[in-house]
């Protein structure tokens, strides 16, 4: 990995749910490294341990054993407004749901992440349009969420992950409420960002399609990593 | 941060008009309650302080019976006599003592012809219940002494029966007795315990007693205590002397009955008291009620929007920042309320004073301190609902459908 500190490096982490007989392993000390500018894919079906793994990726949870370094630092035992602070400065979310505040315009929405930073107001302002306009959205920015479309919304929430201009995007499941169109126009999204800007995409999916579009696919099972190969049909 | 979420808390508040006015009502009804109630409780302190100084500060009456007597009304208790007043006159801080005998009769004069309040004293009674002297002259030793029958009238009592004409040398009846006015007295206002001090005709003590009542009994004493002196102390010394002059067994209850104006006041006051104590339950419990509605409101509104706190949180919210958020918003309801109730308040005061003739006071520290507890009811009260939230974990809450 030429030497480079990985942006993910995780140790064994395990993430156990409950205790006792109820206990459920969710992720079973699984190793992995993730160097800076990759796009990673990780497959598997429900109950895989890819949205655990995802979770404990993006400090929404923080593991029940082994190691997690996120850019050379160990991040395996922060508490939870810790963990919150570095996923304001580092993690930029996009959800299957979209997660738009439905009261708020499409501007407001990408403002929010902003806020919690501090942004004084007009910078933030100007940081949100320009993360809009850049996803085409320059003339939707009025808009509250009813009013766009599925594919618009999407684009919405990666604007407003990427507002924070993140070392790390977290996409859940991003095209799983849009039709094939809109899917694809949502990757090639996430592909330019990956290629243009540098930044490290990781990409959970059950659907291989979208899995092609990532250079690096890593296949999960019963909290395992099944399989990790290079892509090498991976879609322009 | 706070900015936002006021912006927040406000588009909430706008976005459910019925269910935020219905959540505020208790609020608005508490903190009006509050207002009104401080500010009727002031227009009275300042109507009764108002009313002492027109009756007479530092003023001790004495009157035989056990309680407060009309003028005229007949008390079983036997009436005082002049050696009382010369013994009580001795009391040390009594700077001068006005003994009164008072009787209601006929006043006539030419064809105007009134019944009002006849009250026999020294010319002490001027100063001890401060009427000032409009023109003539008071009484003078050989008017009591002669008992002669001689009259100064009440403001009221002079426009009755004068108008505008100067009563000054004329003849009136009293009763039977033909009386020359020598004087006329300067208008005490209208009192608001329906003691109206402008009608009367005021004569010798003497006079009244030999030949407008027909006996030397003295109905009531007035002492003005001097300025500085302990009141308390100048009636229990008044009580003593009068229990061993009317030889009252130790253990037995005092025949008369001696009061000054503070207690008098507390008389006045109790009325209002009981209003202001109904008000200020139906205050504290609106209050109460109002938080609780707020509580509730929140507690509703946290589970309602579960995912969107876990979203904040996932774009970087700490607990804390939840916390606040919806500590703002209950903070912002109650005080829309608060300003609310302000406002009713206020305008109910207003109306209020005005029925119950009182002056209508409303201080800027009252309506700062029902804007403070608006706003302390809206920390209290919206510290469970926000902890609540504050304490939701991110994937959970995300996850809530």
């Amino acid at each position: 990995m030429s030497g480079e500190t990985p942006v993910i490096r995780l140790d064994r982490l395990t993430k156990i749910y409950g205790q006792g007989d109820a206990a459920v392993v969710a992720l079973d000390g699984v190793s992995l490294e993730v160097p800076p500018g990759q796009f990673l894919a990780v497959m598997g079906h429900s109950g895989s341990g890819k949205s655990t793994l995802m979770n404990l990726l993006g400090f929404l949870d923080s593991p029940t054993d082994g190691k997690y370094w996120f850019q050379g630092v160990d991040v395996s035992t922060l508490d939870a407004d810790q963990r919150a602070l570095i996923r304001r400065q580092f993690v930029g979310f996009v959800f299957q749901g979209f997660h738009l505040l439905p009261r708020l315009s499409a501007l407001e929405n990408v403002e929010v992440p902003l806020i919690y930073q501090r942004v004084p107001a007009p910078e933030r302002r100007r940081r949100a349009l320009e993360a809009l306009e850049a996803l085409g959205l320059g003339d939707r920015v009025r808009h509250v969420p009813t009013k766009l479309s599925g594919g618009q919304q999407q684009r919405v929430a990666i604007a407003r992950a990427l507002v924070v201009r993140p070392s790390l995007l977290l996409a859940d499941e991003p095209t799983g409420n849009l039709d094939s169109a809109r899917s694809i126009e949502i990757m090639e999204i996430l592909s330019d960002l990956n290629r243009r800007q540098g930044i490290t995409v990781v990409l959970v999916t059950h659907e291989p399609d979208m899995a092609l579009w990532a250079e690096r696919i890593v296949e999960f099972r019963d909290g395992r990593i099944l399989s990790d190969r290079r892509n090498d049909r991976r879609t322009a | 941060m706070i900015r936002q979420s006021i912006w927040m808390a406000l588009r909430e508040i706008l976005l459910n008009p019925l269910r935020s006015s219905l959540t505020m009502l208790g609020m608005v009804i508490g903190v009006a309650s509050v207002v009104a109630l401080v500010s009727l409780g002031q227009g009275t302190t300042a109507q009764v302080t108002a009313e002492i100084s027109r009756m007479g500060r530092n003023l001790v009456m004495v009157f035989p019976g056990s309680g407060p007597r009309r003028a005229g009304a007949v008390s079983d208790a036997p009436p005082f006599e002049m050696a009382d007043v010369q013994a009580l006159e001795r009391v040390p801080d009594v700077v001068s003592l006005a003994p009164v005998s008072s009787t209601s009769r006929p006043v006539i004069y030419g064809n105007r012809n009134i019944t009002t309040q006849v009250t026999g004293s020294s010319d002490a009674f001027l100063q001890v219940r401060e009427y000032a002297l409009d023109s003539g002259r008071g009484f003078e030793e050989s008017d009591l002494a002669g008992a002669r029958p001689v009259c100064l009238l009440g403001y009221q009592t002079r426009q009755d029966l004068f108008g505008d004409q100067d009563p000054l040398g004329e003849t009136i009846r009293v009763g039977r007795l033909a009386c020359e006015v020598i004087g006329t007295l300067a208008s005490k206002g209208q009192s608001q315990s329906g003691m109206d001090q402008d009608s009367l005709v005021l004569m010798p003590l003497t006079t009244v007693q030999r030949r407008v009542v027909g006996n030397t009994w003295i109905g009531s004493m007035f002492l003005k205590v001097a300025e500085d002196a302990d009141s308390a102390r100048v009636m229990d010394e008044v009580q003593a002397i009068l229990r061993e002059r009317r030889r009252i067994q130790a253990g037995a209850e005092d025949n008369f009955t001696v009061r000054d104006t503070r207690e008098i006041a507390a008389a006045f006051t109790s009325a209002s008291t009981a209003l202001t104590a109904l008000l200020g339950a139906i205050a504290a419990v609106s209050l109460l009620v109002g938080g609780i509605g707020i509580m509730n409101i929140l507690l509703v509104s946290v589970t309602e929007r579960t995912r969107e706190i876990g979203l904040r949180m996932a774009l970087g919210a700490r607990a804390r920042e939840v916390l606040l958020q919806f500590l703002i918003e209950s903070v912002v309801i109650s005080l829309l309320g608060g300003l609310i109730g302000i406002l009713l308040g206020v305008l109910g005061s207003l109306a209020a004073s005005g029925w119950m003739q009182i002056p209508w006071i409303v201080r800027p520290e009252t309506l700062m301190m029902a804007f403070g507890v608006a706003a302390a009811i809206g920390v209290v009260f919206g510290i469970l609902p926000a902890r609540k939230a504050a304490r939701l974990e991110p994937i959970e809450a995300l996850r809530h459908e």
